[in-house]
Parts: C-alpha cells; structure tokens; sequence
C-alpha cells in the first residue's frame, strides 16, 4: 500500500472506532452492567447457567426420575455426589434411598447432567451458593426445599 | 444587577474596576500603591489554585464517567448522586495515604519531579485566556512561552524515572522524553501556522485577530490539518492514550511513577488532567478563537445574536469539547508500540507539519483567507 492510501486507510479506521464509541456513549440502551445485588429481584440467568443443582421429580407420582443407577457418581471428577438405592419388590425398579450432593467439593462441570439416562438431574440458574456452615454445603437432594 | 450582568460580557471592565477598587482601598488605608498590586496578584494565585484542585477533580470523574460510557459501563455511581463525591473520596484517601520512598531511591530527585511536573502546569495555566482581558499574563511572547513551559514537564517524568531507582520507572521516563521532544516539532509546526496567519506571539492579540472568523474556518485547509496536527501532537505531549507508552501499564506496570504513593502519585496524576486541560484551551485560542464568540465576517446581524453568549461560556464550550475528543480518542484507540509512535512523527506528522506550513505561507502571502470583509 502507498505512503498516502496508508494515512488515508488508518485515519478512516479511526473514525469507524469513534463512530462506534460514539453510539455507545449517546446511546444509555448499550450499558451492559448488572448492577447486582440491586437488582437481584429480576436478575435471570440465562439458560444454560451451572448453578445449583436439583433432582427433577415426576410429575405424576411425584417420584424423582431417578433409578439410582451411580452413573452421575462414576461421572465424577471429584467424587462430589453420595448416593444409594433400592429395588423396588413390586415394580422391580430401583430407587434412590440417599442422594447428598457434596457443593463444596463440586466443580459445576456438568458430567453427572449429561451422565444421567433419565434427565434426573438438572442445573438452575440459582447462584447465590453461599452458607455461614461448611455442613450447608452437603445437600440432601432428595428431600430438598429446591423441586424441578 | 446590571452592573454584574455587563461584567459577564464585558470582562475588560471588571479587570479595570477590581484595579481601581483595590487601589482606592489601598490609598484609604494609607498603604503604599504596590500592596494594591500585591493582593491582586496573590488573589489570582489563590483563585487560579482553588479553580486547579477544583478543575483536576471534576476532569477525572469526568474521565471516569465517559470512559464507564465508552465502555459500556456507567462508571462511578455509587458516591453521591451520580458519583460526583467519588473524586473527593479517591482525593481524600491520597492525602491520607502513607509516602513510601524506595530506599536506594536518589531521595533529591525522588522528591522534586512531582513539584516540577505540577510546577509547570500551574505556571502554564497562567497564559490560559479565560475571557476579554482575563488572563494572568499576557506576554508579547505568550505563545512562545507556553510550548517552552509545557515542554518542562517532560523534565519532572524524567527526574521520577531516574530517581525512583525502577527499571519501569527508567523505562517510563526514557519513553516520555523520547515522546515529548518528537512531538513537540509537529506541535510546533501547527502553532507556527497560527503565528504566521496572525502575525503575532501574543495570546491576546492572536485572539483578536479571529474576529472576523476563527482561524480554522478562515485559514482553511492549512488551519484545519495544524488543527488535527496539533490535537493529535497534544495527546502525545500529555501521555495519555493511544500514546500513553511513559505509563503503559501492561508493560511498565505504571512508567514513571511506579514508586509512588500518596500525595505525590496526586501530583503527577493532577498535572497530567491540568496538560490536559491546557492543551484543550491553547487548542480552542489558538485555531477555534478562544474566547471569541462564532463571528462572520461581514454579518453584523448574525455577530450580533453570537455576541449574546458571554465570552466566558465560549471559552469553556470549547475546550471543554476539546476535552471530550480527548477522552473519546483515549477510549477508543488502542495503545501503539514505540517504534510505530517514532514512525507516526518523523516520517507522517513532520513532513506534513512542513508541507503545511509552506502551504500556510502562501495562503498568507497571497491573502487567500475566507470571510475576510
């Protein structure tokens, strides 16, 4: 490129960079900022956000879809999640009996999620994880105020 | 009441009438005439250092507020209504930080490049023409005397990058000296087209002589490419971005005033807001006319209804438009590498500096200039 196309072609780069900066300052639409936690009422994450983990229950019987099968818990990087089960004599279908979901050890990598064969498990978009107790972060699933 | 309001406009009478009333009172308490003189001058100094503190402030919020926006931020809006207390709380908490001096620091120098580098804005800010005879002083080598003075500053930078005893700090100063006296050939090279236009080194009579329309529209396009010559050379001469290379946090952790703390770090941090605000006001007088309404010439009904804006409002409008490119350019561009910072002066600003003034000559000779009645 010459001397001169070189000056020309930076300069009209410039301008296209003010344009842009320009639109976003006269524009207040642009700001991206949460101004968490005052707007913590209407805060949503969005969908595919790791955030606390919960069973999904059956709506029906009211069951958890889970048949205990240890597939999350093989999934595990770091051994986060507890569970036994049972079989049901009637059904012949096992059931979990215990399932203590380990927080504080929990990466949020999603394996178990994408280990269950029964979409049992599902992340929501709960982030305010935080708790005064290390015993806190051990959570009982199972009979969890938390319902999918 | 009517007195005040022909004050607003008409700043020349003030001047004359604060003289005489400081005279007379001086003469009342049958005090020789110098101390009239002297109370004058040290009012000045006080108004012109409240104005400074006051100023500095309101530019870094300023700063802080446009660069939130620029960014897609709010910036600071937690501290008062619409965070206008947030510089005074940072202010605060500098006076009260501790002062660390490094141990093998050359404490001499350690100590003085702050004072240099706020010296000499304070002493340049005294060339700034606020309205119709309303300049502290109004040399017949004015302009002259600005570039030499702004010029200084590079001296404190280079004072703290040797005295910190920090290679960033070394790195930093050696940057902001190699950058400053680049850049003060293209700065100067567009002052001289202004110089040469007007006929003249004195702030106010280069002011004067826009009546008739401000140099960047009636010098046309020399005007206008030592305009942009001389905004671009200004952001380098005050350090900030795209030519921020003596701070360049990503590589010098802060350049020059890495060691400092405290008070001290304010001094460099408000001088570098006060660089910026001069060269915005030598920007506004010398190409935009300063404190000189928008006049055509020739127009007397359109100069009229300019002249119902008080010069003081000019002024402040454009420098303070002046400021806000600034901070748009630091928001916008990305910073350069050394070797494109030297490449960008001496093979693009310079022989276009040189080119344009040959060209300003013959517009000047040859009286080519627009609106001229």
């Amino acid at each position: 490129m010459s001397y001169t196309g070189k000056i020309v072609n930076g300069g009209w780069s410039l301008l296209q960079g003010m344009w842009l900066t320009l639109k976003y300052i006269t524009n207040p639409k642009t700001i991206i900022t949460q101004e968490y936690p005052d707007n913590r009422e209407t805060l949503k994450m969005f969908d595919r956000f790791r955030g606390k983990l919960i069973f999904v229950f059956d709506e029906e019987s009211g069951k958890p879809k889970c048949i205990a099968c240890s597939m999350c818990n093989t999934a595990c990087p770091n051994a986060s999640i507890e569970l036994e089960g049972e079989k049901d004599p009637e059904t012949k279908k096992r059931y979990p009996t215990k399932y203590v979901w380990h927080s504080g050890q929990c990466t949020y990598c999603g394996l178990c999620v994408e280990a269950c064969p029964t979409d049992a498990l599902k992340f929501t978009g709960k982030y305010e994880n935080a708790v005064y107790d290390r015993a806190e972060l051990d959570i009982d699933l199972l009979n969890s105020k938390d319902k999918g | 009441m009517k007195q005040i309001f022909n004050y607003f406009y008409h700043t020349e009478d003030l001047t004359r009438d604060l003289d005489g009333l400081l005279l007379s009172v001086a003469r009342a308490l049958g005090l020789p005439d110098w101390t009239a003189v002297a109370v004058e001058v040290l009012g000045v100094i006080l108004m012109i250092c409240v104005f400074l503190a006051l100023m500095a402030l309101f530019l870094v919020y300023l700063e802080r507020k446009a660069a939130g926006r620029f960014q897609l931020r709010y910036g600071p809006n937690r501290v008062g209504p619409f965070g206008l207390l947030q510089t005074i709380a940072d202010a605060m908490k500098l006076f009260f930080k501790e002062d660390i001096v490094p141990t093998n620091a050359d404490k001499l120098i350690y100590k003085a490049a702050p004072a240099f580098c706020f010296g000499s804005a304070f002493i340049a800010l005294a060339f700034v023409p606020w309205s119709i005879n309303v300049a502290p002083v109004d040399l017949n080598v004015g302009i002259l005397f600005y570039t030499a003075i702004t010029s200084l500053a590079v001296l404190g930078l280079l004072m703290a990058g040797w005295g910190s005893n920090s290679k960033w700090s070394l790195l930093g100063g050696i940057r902001a000296g190699a950058q400053i006296i680049s850049y003060e050939l293209s700065a100067s090279l567009a002052i001289l087209v202004i110089i040469i236009f007007s006929g003249t080194l004195q702030i106010s009579e280069i002011i004067e002589s826009q009546r008739e329309g401000w140099w960047i529209w009636r010098g046309h396009l020399p005007a206008v490419i030592a305009f942009i010559l001389f905004i671009i050379a200004g952001t380098a001469e005050t350090n900030r971005t795209p030519f921020d290379l003596p701070e360049a946090e990503a590589e010098l952790t802060a350049g020059y005033h890495t060691e400092y703390s405290g008070i001290r770090f304010a001094m460099f941090f408000l001088s570098e807001f006060l660089f910026m605000f001069l060269v915005c006001a030598i920007a506004a007088t010398l190409f935009l006319g300063g404190w000189m309404p928008f006049y055509i010439g020739g127009l007397d009904g359109f100069n009229a209804v300019m002249s119902w804006i008080p010069p003081v409002v000019w002024f402040f409008g454009k420098t303070g438009f002046l400021i806000f490119v600034l901070m748009w350019f630091r928001w916008t561009f990305p910073r350069m590498r050394i070797d494109q910072l030297m490449r960008l002066e001496w093979k693009v600003l310079m022989p276009i500096g040189l080119l344009n003034l040959l060209l300003a000559s013959i517009v000047a000779l040859s009286r080519l200039y627009i609106f001229s009645a």
